[in-house]
């Protein structure tokens, strides 16, 4: 099992990389990840992976695409809702990397 | 626009028929298989009264030992192929 | 995506004692990534899946509500069910966990004529 670690503490993660415990997730911890992904935290990308782990809490799993712009545009208004925007923050598959910074699982229905 | 229903439970599972039969238009057809065949002995083809184009799958019929159904035209597998390029679209129950 | 097929997805059972219902819901995300406009009809015992309040880790399951509250966020507005089903099991609409729409049990052939792919789980 790969691990990542975070101010001496080691983080299990699963065989994509997600963190195993959702639970044990922290700023710090997502700070690492992204650090991982080459990705630059901003207030942008913390109010947008909120928007996510909330999703995660009522939904139980992490959202597709199509989802996680609805979730955005709801939670934070229509112009961050495009996909454009997620892509200029998470560059590439918006759901999977942002779902990996938030400490979430992996989206099944993600293409 | 009709639609090819093929139902593969016998008449213990009354509930498969049930609904297979609540979904069906006049002119689709019901076309039994496996167990399904149970549907067509002379004890039951009248919960199928309302049904007017009925086919059973002949393997599944002989294999039955179900020689003697009178009434339900029975088709083989190319039968069967045919019927799924006639109609619009399969639904199956099962 | 350029080809769009209208699809009925045709749910059957009752929750949690196959995998039937957790399939149908898989099913119908999956169509939604794809951008395939789905509709989701609730036959005999599948009613049973929208009963509130499921508490599936007593049986070590996900929760299928969960599951069914975010079928609005993938853009599954239309859920049907045949005003018979609700009857069958004395439930009413105001008991279930999503907003759903009746339907005559009449309108079913025409429901599905009305759909290019059906899909029965």
């Amino acid at each position: 099992m790969p691990y990542i670690e975070v101010q001496g503490v080691l983080h299990e993660l699963d065989s994509d990389g997600y963190l195993v415990d959702a639970a044990a997730w922290t700023l710090d911890v997502a700070q690492a990840i992204a650090t991982q992904e080459s990705i630059t935290l901003t207030p942008e990308h913390y109010e947008v992976l909120d928007v996510l782990r909330q999703f995660y809490q009522v939904y139980e799993h992490s959202p597709a695409m199509r989802p996680l712009c609805k979730a955005v545009s709801l939670a934070l208004g229509p112009d961050k809702g495009k996909s454009i925007y997620l892509m200029q923050l998470f560059p590439g598959s918006p759901a999977k990397r942002a779902a990996r910074i938030a400490g979430l699982p992996r989206p099944d229905n993600c293409l | 626009m009709p639609t090819l229903h093929t139902l593969n439970r016998g008449p213990s599972h009354a509930s498969c028929l049930e609904e297979c039969l609540s979904t069906m238009a006049n002119d689709d057809t019901l076309l039994l298989i496996e167990d399904g065949v149970y549907w067509a002995l002379p004890s039951h083809i009248s919960v199928l009264n309302d049904v007017s184009h009925i086919r059973a799958l002949k393997a599944d019929v002989l294999a039955r030992g179900l020689h003697q159904l009178s009434g339900t035209e029975l088709v083989d597998d190319d039968g069967f192929v045919g019927l799924c390029t006639q109609h619009d679209r399969v639904v199956s129950w099962f | 995506m350029s080809i769009n097929k209208r699809f009925l997805l045709i749910s059957r059972s009752a929750p949690y004692g196959t995998s039937a219902a957790r399939e149908m819901l898989d099913i119908a995300l999956t169509c939604s990534v794809f951008e395939q406009p789905v509709t989701l009809l609730l036959l005999g015992d599948a009613v049973l899946q929208l009963i509130r309040d499921h508490r599936p880790d007593e049986v070590s399951q996900k929760n299928l509500n969960a599951l069914q509250a975010s079928l609005a966020m993938y853009d599954i507005d239309r859920i049907l069910i045949p005003e018979t089903a609700l009857q069958k099991h004395g439930l009413s609409t105001d008991q279930l966990s999503i907003p759903i729409e009746l339907i005559n049990a009449e309108q079913l052939p025409a429901l599905i004529a009305e759909h290019d792919i059906v899909i029965t789980i």
